[in-house]
């Protein structure tokens, strides 16, 4: 048994040297063809970070960004505005192009296709009205237009309709009646008539539909403009910037309890002044509304004595430094990340009663109300908006007083508070036009369109920028890890942003509103998603100093073998040489 | 004589204001760009014998809240808590100054990231905006392309990085992409970075984005050193360029019209034994039309209201008929039911895998010593 065993195995020290040293080759080959076959793809997959793919030539696409809008223009010729000549040429159909290069990277075209008609006799009798408020009426009752155009209504020279010194009335839809000019009566043709039209009619789109600056505004996320006039550059800090959804607070601040017993009636106020604006403005963004009492809440600063009206002033000056005091005490709903509009209504204390701003000049402000912005706006109570209260308290009042606020002028500053803060409010229109004070939805139709312009170009701007800067990022850095949801996200986006950018060179201004905001929550969640955090930072030494100990005493074994089989078998390869001679 | 100068020119100020008030009043309107203020204050040391760093943060912090910045625009990180630590000889309180003069732990403080909530990745969350969907309001930096942003920094730092927590450290390169992350989404108008660390300069080298002011309590190679300590407390109580910048900030008040320029001179040399640097090539403006409550404090902008809405409808009554509901408070807990639990059938688990490969190790030991034959005796 002993011996057969012995002679099954051949002690490795007796075998040939040659076939050692072919079996010692043939091992290290082998090895180093592991390592390298398969050790180092199997290394290179596992250490890399899962990146899904991403639409990085779309997104390069997007970052030249053509933006074309188009608005339609309809122009009604009044009876006696035309000649009957130039009559028989109407209807007819123009398109006009502009445009403009903002930057490198961004273009805009604007395209205004104008439609030219004669009055129908149900326009003309509504025409005939007294005034222009009820011809506007009446106008709209015959037809709607859709959101995005207009109708510009032109009225004889000689029409009672406007005052003497307006030609241009702008009313609360999306109509506007324009005056023909004196040196059109005597008979021209209808080229001569449609060019003197054609400035005045840009002028009224300008005011009323978007206008170059506005969308420029729009713009500023992704451009950076030199600052205009200073009028511009206040509109643009006060507006807020476009968000999907706002807060707004209505607090009332009763700073002496015992003096005073406030009524308020937010929830009737809210429901009937704010809700039908918010309502009409749900398109462009959520609203949320909330309310507080604040009890032994003072402004930061102390009213001075005016002996000559014998009431307490704040001055104007002084007003900047009210809001920090307050602002510590206001609280603010902390599930959700919206921009809050905080409105504040003072009552002001029996001994400091009434408060009356005064502005620069000394003069009392009408609205007794002031604003912040992108914050809100505060405003204090006038003796004339409040039910059962004296100007001076009798010696045997009873205190606490109640006091019942009017609403109806509360809400009514704060409306137009409001409307500053969202961006609604319109820079003052140029001389000769009249524009209608806008409705009890506190927004004029025009006015929303304009809205919906300016946030679908500022959306898809912000959008473009988000994912273009994402895309970078990601780009320029290899560690971060891109999960499929993100790359969904981002896929979504692109497909939003260019849904907006066709829907609105269509001229559908709703939809393309609606695919921009899409495109901008899309694009936000993609950008703000918690695992994109680049936090290893390997500089390359480091990277070395890792894998140096773990692959140098492996490599260094298989790298001498090699060789070392390198130099034998060149040496064979010479000795066999003089051999073969 | 800093002090004297500070005074004239304040003085000075006053005067062109009351000659020129409406040029001037627009002119400062438009002169800065921002609509709010945010301050983010981080001290990332912790231990008792880093005392001095958090009182720094709270000195800091102190000012930022007199001269107007409110709390939910501030975002208070402290990585140890000082006043209630057990060597504390008096508890709640942080002092800034020896012979305990100033507290600056007052009863109104609100740390936002306290303890080992302080880390690179929460700060830099926090900075680019990446924070899971569950954080609340005030853990977050909502600023948007009209706020200043202040930033301070304090601990313990070196060439180029700064040591959060004692394990782990954030580098200059970092910060730099951060704040660059933060400039292509707009999340700020401006931005002053202060930093009191040793080599602190070395932190705002790589700077790269627009609108940047930085200041740094030494160069690179110098470090910063502490103020003095106190002998009851035990520790030192400030490191000096804190404190002497603190003693600058008491001196401004919210309608001040002191500029950078003066925030440069803080703590020369002679006092600070390190020398400040500051570096103001990214910025726009020129230092010295910078104010500094435009970064310290909240100045609000104001505008008069100028027009009302005629509102006319009366308001619907419905609101009279509205029945009270009844609230009640949820419980939390289900109380009940965890009064009245049953303890839980553990299930059982075959062995751990510890266990096992243990026992493995051994039957391999043993055979191998005495050979496979022996197996025969166990199967």
């Amino acid at each position: 048994m002993k011996i057969r065993r012995a002679q099954q195995f051949v002690k490795y020290s007796d075998q040939p040297v040659m076939l050692k040293l072919k079996r010692g080759q043939l091992a290290a080959l082998s090895i180093a063809a592991v390592v390298i076959i398969v050790g180092v793809p199997l290394w290179w997959r596992t250490t890399e970070t899962y990146r899904a793919w991403l639409p990085v030539s779309q997104i390069k696409e997007l970052a030249k960004l053509q933006l074309h809008l188009s608005a339609d223009v309809e122009v009604v010729f009044a009876r006696g505005t035309v000649t009957p000549e130039q009559q028989k040429k109407v209807p007819l159909t123009q398109t006009q192009n502009m445009e403009h290069r903002v930057d490198e990277d961004t273009a805009l075209s604007y395209r205004y296709e104008t439609r030219y008609r004669t009055a129908t006799i149900m326009e003309e009798d509504a025409l005939n009205q007294p005034t222009a408020a009820e011809a506007d009426l009446s106008l709209h009752t015959l037809s709607e237009s859709p959101s995005g155009s207009l109708v510009v209504y032109v009225i004889p020279e000689s029409s009672s309709l406007l005052p003497q010194n307006v030609d241009v009335y702008i009313g609360q839809r999306r109509t506007a009646l324009l005056r023909i000019g004196s040196q059109m009566r005597v008979g021209k043709t209808l080229e001569q008539l449609l060019a003197h039209m054609e400035p005045r009619i840009k002028q009224v789109l300008h005011v009323m539909s978007f206008s170059h600056t506005d969308i420029t505004a729009a713009l500023s996320n992704r451009v950076r403009i030199s600052p205009g006039n200073k009028e511009s550059i206040a509109d643009s800090m006060r507006a807020f910037k476009s968000s999907p959804g706002y807060e707004i607070t209505f607090s009332l601040l009763n700073p002496d309890p015992k003096s005073h017993r406030l009524h308020w009636d937010i929830e009737g106020a809210v429901e009937t002044y704010i809700q039908p604006l918010l309502t009409k403005l749900s398109p462009v963004a959520n609203f949320s509304i909330d309310s507080q009492t604040l009890y032994y809440a003072m402004l930061g600063v102390n009213p001075r004595f005016d002996s000559s009206r014998s009431t307490y002033t704040l001055n104007a000056d002084s007003l900047a430094h009210v809001i920090n005091p307050v602002e510590a005490r206001l609280g603010s709903n902390a599930a959700s990340s919206n921009p809050v509009l905080n409105f504040l209504l003072y009552i002001p204390d029996a001994h400091h009663s009434p408060l009356y701003i005064h502005d620069h000049k000394k003069q009392q402000v009408p609205t007794n109300a002031f604003h912040s912005p992108r914050w809100g706006g505060i405003m204090i109570i006038r003796q004339c908006w409040v039910y059962n209260v004296n100007e001076f308290y009798e010696v045997d009042t009873v205190f606490p007083v109640d006091i019942n606020i009017d609403m109806a002028k509360v809400m009514g500053v704060f409306l137009a508070q409001l409307r500053l803060l969202l961006g609604v409010q319109s820079s003052t229109p140029p001389p000769g036009f009249l524009v209608a004070p806008c409705g009890n939805a506190g927004l004029a139709d025009w006015e929303l369109d304009r809205l919906m312009w300016s946030r679908s170009v500022e959306n898809i701007a912000t959008a473009t920028t988000t994912i273009t800067s994402l895309a970078q990022l990601l780009d320029q850095i290899g560690n971060i890890v891109i999960n499929d949801n993100i790359a969904q996200q981002v896929s979504s986006a692109v497909t939003s942003l260019q849904l907006a950018v066709s829907e609105l060179e269509a001229g559908n201004l709703g939809f393309a509103l609606q695919y921009s905001k899409e495109a901008i929550l899309s694009s936000e969640r993609a950008f703000f998603d918690p695992s994109l955090l680049h936090l290893l930072y390997f500089p390359d030494d480091q990277k070395f100093a890792i894998y140096i100990p773990l692959f140098l005493p492996m490599c260094v074994p298989i790298l001498l073998s090699l060789l070392k089989i390198v130099s034998e078998a060149r040496q064979k390869h010479r000795e066999k040489k003089p051999k073969k001679d | 004589c800093v002090g004297i100068n500070l005074r004239y020119r304040f003085h000075v100020s006053l005067l062109c204001k009351l000659v020129s008030c409406f040029g001037d009043r627009a002119g400062q309107f438009f002169s800065s760009g921002h609509t709010n203020n945010w301050a983010v204050l981080v001290c990332t040391s912790r231990f008792w014998f880093n005392y001095r760093h958090v009182a720094n943060t709270l000195s800091v912090y102190r000012s930022v809240k007199r001269l107007g910045i409110p709390d939910s625009h501030i975002v208070l990180m402290l990585a140890d808590d000082m006043a209630c630590n057990h060597r504390n000889p008096k508890p709640a309180t942080v002092f800034s100054h020896k012979n305990m003069e100033l507290n600056v732990y007052g009863d109104d403080v609100e740390v936002d990231y306290r303890g080992y909530e302080v880390t690179v990745e929460n700060f830099l969350r926090i900075l680019t905006g990446r924070l899971p969907p569950s954080t609340p309001r005030s853990k977050r930096l909502l600023s948007d392309d009209r706020s200043n942003i202040l930033i301070y920094l304090t601990g313990h730092g070196g060439n180029g990085f700064l040591k959060f927590q004692d394990s782990e450290e954030i580098s200059n390169v970092e910060l730099a992409d951060a704040f660059e992350q933060m400039w292509q989404k707009r999340r700020y108008n401006e931005l002053l970075f202060i930093i009191d660390t040793c080599q602190g300069a070395s932190m705002y080298e790589r700077f790269y984005s627009p609108n940047l002011m930085a200041l740094a309590s030494s160069q690179v190679g110098e470090d910063s050193l502490s103020h003095q300590p106190d002998l009851a407390i035990g520790v030192h109580l400030m490191d000096r360029y804190t404190f002497y910048l603190l003693e600058f900030l008491e001196d401004i008040h919210p309608a001040s019209k002191t500029n950078m320029n003066d925030l440069f001179k803080v703590c020369p040399k002679s006092q600070c034994v390190s020398t400040p640097g500051h570096r103001t090539d990214l910025f726009l403006r020129d230092p010295g039309s910078v104010l500094i409550t435009d970064f310290f404090g909240s100045v609000r902008k104001v505008e008069l209201t100028m027009e009302t809405i005629n509102l006319t409808d009366p308001i619907d009554a419905e609101s009279g008929e509205l029945q009270k509901e009844m609230h009640t408070y949820a419980d939390q807990l289900p109380v009940s039911e965890i009064i009245h639990q049953k303890p839980k059938q553990k299930d059982w688990h075959p062995p751990d895998g510890f266990i096992l490969g243990l026992w493995t190790l051994i039957l391999l030991v043993f055979f191998q010593t005495y050979g496979v034959k022996h197996l025969k005796h166990i199967f």
